[in-house]
């Protein structure tokens, strides 16, 4: 069986790719998707410590189940307002989000 | 399962609930007339709901759905505060809803805050940290179409993607907390986790990525990037909401988890706190004295003030919660005062929202001016109005556990908060203006909403026994 450790370092590895696209994109549905692959390595961290420390009870399981379901409503609201941007401004580019600074 | 302890307990939720869905099926069933009586409907409904709930059911605290759901008097009150500052933002809305371009879209606004109300409430009871989650995210996700209420406007479109994508960003990171939590103690239950916190490494990265989470809530400093642009770009009226309910929510909730959930923490969250806080005042109150736009100076005002909240979290103690829900209600009501006059102005003179429009506002709009000046003097915490009590409160709060410098450095900052404050008072008053906003009649609603602020402004600090009413409460936590 695999190790637990393989896991963590995969879900470890995807959240710090998260956080670097996150900071390092300069297109708003690339963030976006930045931000889902940290959403989603925590899925994965929920579901390995329930499987591999916690056998007995499902605690981890419906949790990664409703952070599923709210991080889906969550992207349903931000690609809406990604898509007004676009009707607004005619493309997604971060530098165009600039008439507010300082 | 026994239900009725659902209904005994969860009753504001519930009737929360309700008052939502009624709003809904009157947006679909009335027709043009009956939609003109839309506003006073749904005021309606919201007086009728603080008026069931102000007061605890009940004396002691209870636990429904296994511990998920815990009720303590405590958070009844919270809630109705919360409750009352969405009534007055309601009524502060009516004109700008009433206008052509969003009066089709009034239902949504009215549905949408009341769905973030529920978030909070959810929140503020959670006993579970999914429980937890789930009302934060109800809390932020109706917020960001809130933001980007304006369809057509660049700058709310704008705001709409900076906040959301923050929220986003913020959230996964304290999912991520939260994890490794779940790893380390294997319960999500926080009295369980209590019990088996032991303070290692891994505990305290959880716990910074937990705090990660709500300090965007409440935009304390290195999180609080967003703040600025989201509060100018988004319509005043959801301004005002997002700097005050969604604060007061998110700092509350704060406070019960540090205290309760990271009780074997205490050292580590302090130091942390300590940093933050420190940050969140001096940084905010540099950056409020440079801001010409009227909502940017306000947030990186309520940025600072959110730093001074955080200094009755520090304290720990039931005497430091009390100040906290009473800061919080003083916050409310002079934050809304000031929006409430700038929402006005902003209906009635096209849109102006930048300090030197206010330039001569007393020639032309005196009692406006007199307002908004209260407001800040309040908001600074000159004695006689409520600020200076609630501050005060605070400060002893934190002095009595031993944060000496803390608090030293808290009230220079005051004196500093108080020359920002004082530029608004100054442009209204002393500047020449050739051409100042002309005179005005505000609408009755927000003649209201102003009035019911300014009483509070007057009456809070002095009538103590609202300070020595939450005290009751409080005891035990």
């Amino acid at each position: 069986m695999v190790q637990m450790e393989y896991y963590l370092i995969v879900s470890t590895i995807m959240m710090f790719i998260g956080i670097y696209g996150f900071l390092t994109r300069r297109n708003l549905l690339a963030m976006l998707i930045s931000v889902e692959l940290i959403l989603n390595s925590v899925d994965i961290n929920f579901v390995v410590f329930n499987r591999f420390l916690f056998p007995g009870q499902l605690e981890g399981f419906f949790f990664s189940l409703f952070a599923i379901g709210i991080s889906a409503a969550e992207t349903a609201v931000a690609i809406a307002i990604i898509i007004n941007i676009y009707r607004n401004m005619k493309n997604i580019q971060v530098k165009n989000l600039d008439k507010m600074k300082w | 399962m026994d239900y009725s302890a659902i209904f005994s307990y969860m009753y504001t939720e519930i009737a929360l609930v309700g008052v939502t869905v009624l709003a809904l099926i009157y947006d679909l069933m009335a027709g043009e007339r009956g939609r003109r009586h839309f506003h006073s409907f749904v005021c309606t409904l919201m007086v009728l709901f603080i008026a069931g709930t102000v007061v605890p059911w009940h004396k002691e605290a209870g636990e429904i759905f296994g511990g998920m759901y815990v009720y303590t008097p405590v958070h009844g009150i919270v809630k109705s505060i919360l409750a009352t500052g969405t009534l007055l933002v309601f009524l502060q809305a009516e004109p700008w809803l009433r206008r052509e371009d969003t009066r089709f879209k009034r239902g949504e606004f009215y549905v949408l805050i009341l769905s973030t109300l529920l978030g909070m409430d959810f929140m503020i009871s959670a006993g579970h940290f999914m429980m937890f989650f789930i009302g934060m995210e109800l809390a932020s996700v109706p917020m960001a179409c809130l933001v980007a209420f304006d369809k057509y406007k660049d700058n709310s479109a704008e705001a709409g993607a900076k906040y959301i994508l923050s929220a986003l960003f913020a959230s996964g990171l304290m999912l991520y907390g939260i994890s490794f939590l779940y790893g380390t103690t294997g319960t999500l239950y926080f009295d369980d986790m209590t019990s088996r916190i032991d303070g290692s490494a891994l505990q305290i990265l959880a716990m910074a990525f937990f705090f990660t989470g709500l300090g965007f809530k409440i935009s304390l400093v290195p999180f609080h990037l967003w703040t600025a642009d989201t509060y100018q770009g988004a319509p005043t009226p959801v301004t005002s909401y997002l700097s005050v309910i969604s604060k007061a929510a998110a700092a509350f909730a704060l406070m019960v988890v540090l205290i309760k959930v990271f009780a074997p923490m205490t050292e580590y969250w302090q130091a942390l706190l300590y940093i933050v806080i420190v940050l969140s005042i001096t940084v905010a109150n540099l950056f409020a004295i440079r801001q010409k736009n009227l909502k940017r100076f306000l947030a990186f005002s309520s940025i600072s003030q959110a730093g001074y909240i955080m200094l009755a979290v520090i304290s720990g103690t039931p005497y430091g919660m009390t100040s906290l829900i009473f800061y919080v209600l003083v916050y409310m009501v002079a934050n809304l005062a000031a929006f409430g006059v700038i929402a006005t102005v902003e209906q009635n003179s096209g849109g102006k929202v930048s300090m030197d429009d206010y330039n001569g506002l007393y020639r032309t709009n005196p009692k406006l001016a007199v307002i908004m000046t209260l407001a800040m003097f309040s908001l600074a915490g000159i004695p006689p109005f409520a600020g200076f009590f609630s501050k005060f409160f605070i400060f002893a709060a934190a002095f009595e556990q031993g944060f000496h410098v803390l608090v030293f450095i808290a009230l220079i900052n005051t004196v500093i908060s108080l020359y920002y404050y004082l530029l608004v008072v100054k442009a209204m008053f002393i500047n020449p203006n050739d051409s100042p906003i002309a005179a005005f009649k505000s609408d009755g609603s927000t003649r209201l909403s102003l009035l019911l602020c300014l009483a509070g402004i007057l009456v809070l600090g002095v009538v103590s026994s609202v300070f020595d009413g939450i005290n009751l409460y409080t005891f035990g936590l």
